[in-house]
């Protein structure tokens, strides 16, 4: 079959291709969320008292907040005592290699194309791999170690590690920054943790991939990248749920700290199970991603891609401290049928010459709302800095809506700022253009809206860069005519 | 929606002073007593609400205003001081918030437009004001204008009929006099341009002495199939004025309007613009200019709401900020699901002077209709040092050549003017705020 036929396949095949479960013996805590739950998620994961304590303090914050009202999407109120914060797949112990791992397990990843196996001799990726509440494997381990990088599951960083975790954690993004965040931080189960020491360039991508398997679950995972002086890492995400009627919280935490000359890239594609047609079900995908540029002449780039989740939640934002540092952020956020995304960025210059840039590309289609909000801040000393924004929203149909909510808010005279921002359609002229020349419209509009966000694809690591032109054509599927 | 925080004290602190004046009298009585139950529910927005993020007007009031105490005299003042020179037009003053009818002059002939201060017009043009008076300004979602509907003294009353173009501009004056304690005045105008006329209203604010002066100015009216309205706002007030202005326009098909505001003087300056584009093929266009120095802050939100197909906005904004003055810029576009074929524009753009000032700007779309063409442009920065090496290198002096930049980035909006004196007196004013003598 050539390459153009698979894609072709693929599109007008199914909705979404990752909704099947998985049928593992799970261990799960009870429903509902007190002080108790948090001592068992604690206790099953044979924690440090410092860190139990940390959740205690941060559950005790939040308490008292408020779930923010101020995101432009609508959903009914979240019971948080009806979700189940632990759910981990049962293994008798932690496994030691990729041979211990439940072999169902493996062939979860498998499907999802994600080889924890055969990963290690083709692409050169290192994996860790999240099902629900923990991390099941990660790979190549040892060739990462020979170069000082730490690449591991966070509970195993805590234990190992306790020194980096207690320095770092909640650097960026503090406990009490925010309602989801320090949901988070009481109950986070799992995720990933890195550190690159001086002057390493990491040799490989490093990849955590999420799954959400287990009913009625909640996903709170937490990912620490610390980039020591000079070093450099390009990390990736993905993540994908099965098919299911009830909504499902994901509330994840993403803290990076980059300290001098440090460049981290990280990159998402998010296919969170986004509900039926109807809006029925999908994933709720209310995540804090932060980095810090702590560093002078760090830098920190984030690219995603948005296609999944029922109501996407996100601002990856850079805090821009270090003088001459720099931050990115590169998205492209596709709603369709009732998915609604209120995503952007923060760029924060503190530091002299400090430079940022945003280009958004939103895409709505079918009944969906699609919102970028974003902030760039230059405080008053920092001196020199520069900003370009560009944020463009395409509309297919006339019953979705793009919203743009941009703050700049600038205190210093010297800081040079440009914000623009465009919304369209696609054009029947660009459309007949591709019909006279055999490609019928679906594909057009798949060829067009690759184009519209290649400027965003093109900032993704190769194998992601593929996945992400599919995915886009594939949520827009049916979204014509 | 955000939600809104309010500030108690200072509203049960207003509400007192809305009760002790209210007006139990007359034709809009119950329009008077819906105002401020809707004020009492809203509350003076804190700090905190979206809208007056940037514009902290619970601690302005507060801390500069006594809500016991009733408005300093109003003495006799020189209005040629604060005349537009050489206009010759309609003038309405108003001092204190009362109209002065020694000061004014209408010269156009009654044929051709009412002119009425709107206390009058209440018992003479009762079938009009019933329709539109309370019914464009929405008291129902901002505390100042419900404020304002409960408490307003005066204003203009303005309705030109069908087919009839008025020559002369209208100028309304309001001059706070705070030579001897505070003022707080409500003002409300009413403009009603029916089928196929044209009218121009200028407003500008002055204060005689250093008083501080509260205003709140509430502007609503309608502009009817293929009628006009020019509307310029000057505000220049040198002395100590909080200005809280809203002025709220539905267009019907084929209409144009075109605003321009100049904020230039004054401690606070919110501008609420508000047009609602209820027809097709309509033209809007939007013209701000604000060049503040010292601790002025000028704020401006502005909507446009495309609620009918094939029309056209455009809005362009300039700041030039110096001392320790802020700018704050909201533009929100709305393109209703059915309003498609809209071309919507919009720009602001800003210049900051010193690491004092600052600038807070928030373009906003929001879009339901996909057959449109919108676009948001919004930039800050500073002067081009090498173009200001270029004049400098021709021997202008850096002063002029500063000057000469600030004055043509200003020029794009002046240009937009049509009315010849009003553009010689703006130019004149701008010119003076930039230093401009070559």
């Amino acid at each position: 079959m050539s390459k153009d036929n698979q894609v072709l396949e693929e599109l007008t095949s199914k909705e979404y291709e990752h909704g099947w479960t998985t049928n593992i013996e799970t261990e799960s805590a009870p429903k509902g969320l007190n002080e108790d739950i948090i001592r068992f998620i604690s206790s099953k994961k044979n924690e440090p008292e410092w860190l139990l304590e940390w959740r205690l303090k941060a559950y005790q914050q939040w308490t008292k907040m408020v779930e923010p009202k101020w995101p432009n999407v609508t959903y009914p109120a979240i019971n948080y005592q009806d979700v189940i914060y632990y759910s981990a797949p049962k293994q008798s112990a932690k496994a030691k290699s990729l041979e211990e791992v439940d072999p169902e397990l493996i062939k979860t990843f498998e499907k999802l194309g994600i080889s924890l196996t055969e990963q290690k001799r083709l692409t050169g990726v290192a994996v860790d791999a999240v099902i629900d509440s923990v991390s099941v494997a990660t790979t190549f381990k040892e060739t990462l170690g020979e170069l000082g990088i730490i690449f591991c599951s966070f509970s195993e960083a805590v234990q190992k590690h306790p020194e980096l975790i207690k320095k770092y954690m909640g650097s960026v993004v503090p406990v009490n920054d925010n309602y989801f965040a320090a949901l988070n931080s009481a109950v986070f189960t799992d995720g990933s943790f890195c550190y690159i020491p001086k002057g390493v360039r990491c040799p490989m991508e490093l990849s955590t991939y999420f799954r959400i398997n287990a009913a009625n679950t909640g996903q709170f995972e937490r990912t620490l990248i610390v980039a020591d002086e000079g070093s450099y890492v390009s990390y990736l995400e993905g993540c994908t749920a099965p098919m299911r009627d009830e909504n499902q919280l994901h509330a994840a935490v993403v803290e990076i700290y980059a300290m001098k000359d440090a460049t981290v890239k990280y990159s998402t594609v998010q296919n969170w199970y986004p509900g039926d047609k109807e809006g029925k079900g999908g994933i709720y995908n209310f995540v804090t991603k932060r980095g810090l540029c702590a560093g002078d002449g760090s830098k920190i780039s984030w690219t995603q891609v948005e296609t999944g989740s029922a109501i996407t939640w996100k601002y990856p934002s850079c805090i821009l401290k270090g003088d001459n540092s720099m931050g990115e952020f590169y998205s492209v956020a596709v709603t369709n049928n009732y998915q609604q995304a209120d995503t952007g960025t923060k760029m924060i210059h503190i530091g002299k010459n400090t430079k940022s840039r945003i280009v958004s590309k939103g895409i709505s289609a079918g009944h969906s709302q699609n919102s970028y909000r974003g902030q760039v801040h230059i405080m008053k000393r920092a001196e020199g800095a520069r900003n370009f924004s560009q944020c463009d929203s395409l509309l297919m149909g006339d019953k979705c809506g793009a919203h743009t909510f941009p703050y700049i808010d600038v205190e210093n005279s010297s800081a040079k700022i440009e914000h623009e921002a465009t919304t369209s359609k696609i054009g029947e002229d660009q459309i007949f253009y591709c019909l006279q020349r055999g490609i019928d419209e679906e594909s057009a509009v798949a060829l067009i809206v690759n184009g519209y966000a290649k400027e965003v694809l093109n900032q993704l690591p190769m194998e992601f860069a593929v996945e992400a032109q599919k995915l886009l054509a594939l949520t827009l599927e049916g979204s014509v005519g | 929606m955000s939600t809104i925080a309010t500030e108690k004290p200072l509203t049960t602190d207003i509400t007192a002073w809305i009760e002790s004046n209210l007006s139990t009298t007359g034709l809009v009585q119950d329009l008077r007593k819906e105002g401020l139950s809707y004020f009492q529910q809203l509350g003076i927005p804190a700090n905190k609400a979206e809208e007056y993020k940037f514009t902290p007007i619970a601690r302005l009031l507060e801390k500069n205003f006594n809500f016991s105490t009733r408005n300093a005299e109003a003495k006799s003042i020189d209005i040629n001081h604060y005349a537009i020179p050489g206009l010759d037009a309609n003038v309405l003053v108003f001092v204190n918030g009362v109209y002065a009818a020694q000061y004014s002059k209408i010269i156009s002939p009654a044929t051709e437009v009412t002119i009425l201060p709107l206390r009058e017009a209440i018992d003479t043009k009762k079938d009009l004001i019933l329709v539109h008076l309370g019914k464009h300004a929405d008291h129902k979602a901002d505390a100042l204008t419900a404020w304002n509907t409960a408490s307003w003294s005066d204003g203009v009353f303005i309705h030109v009929g069908k087919n009839t173009i008025v020559e002369k501009p209208i100028v309304l004056y309001h001059i706070h006099d705070v030579r001897e304690g505070q003022t707080i005045t409500h003002h409300r105008n009413l403009f009603i341009v029916e089928q196929s006329a044209e009218v121009t209203v200028i407003e500008k604010f002055d204060s005689e002495g250093t008083g501080n002066g509260f205003s709140n100015v509430v502007t609503e009216g309608v502009v009817a199939e293929n009628a006009g309205l020019n509307l310029y706002e000057i505000q220049n007030d040198g002395g100590a004025r909080y200005h809280y202005n809203h002025i709220h326009m539905t267009q019907a098909n084929a209409s144009r309007v075109n605003t321009f505001t100049f904020s230039l003087d004054g401690k606070l300056i919110r501008n609420n613009l508000q047009l609602c584009l209820d027809g097709e093929g309509i033209e809007s266009h939007m013209y701000g200019l604000y060049a503040l120095t010292g601790d002025t802050l000028a704020d401006n939100h502005t909507v446009v709401d495309h609620r009918k197909p094939n029309s056209f906005s455009n809005e362009l904004y300039k700041g030039i900020l110096d001392g320790q003055s802020k700018g704050v810029f909201n533009g929100k576009i709305f393109v209703r699901p059915n309003a498609q074929k809209t071309n919507a524009f919009q720009a602001n753009r800003n210049i900051l002077l010193t690491d004092k000032a600052t600038v807070n700007t928030k373009p906003q779309l929001e879009i339901w209709a996909d057959d449109v063409k919108c676009s948001h442009g919004c930039t800050t920065g500073q002067l081009d040092e090498e173009a200001v090496f270029y004049l400098q290198a021709r021997g202008i002096s850096k002063e002029t050549a500063r000057a000469m930049m600030l004055y043509a980035f200003a020029g794009e909006v002046l240009d937009a003017i049509k009315h010849p004196v009003i553009k010689e007196y703006i130019d004149t004013i701008i010119s003076e705020r930039l230093h401009k003598n070559f």
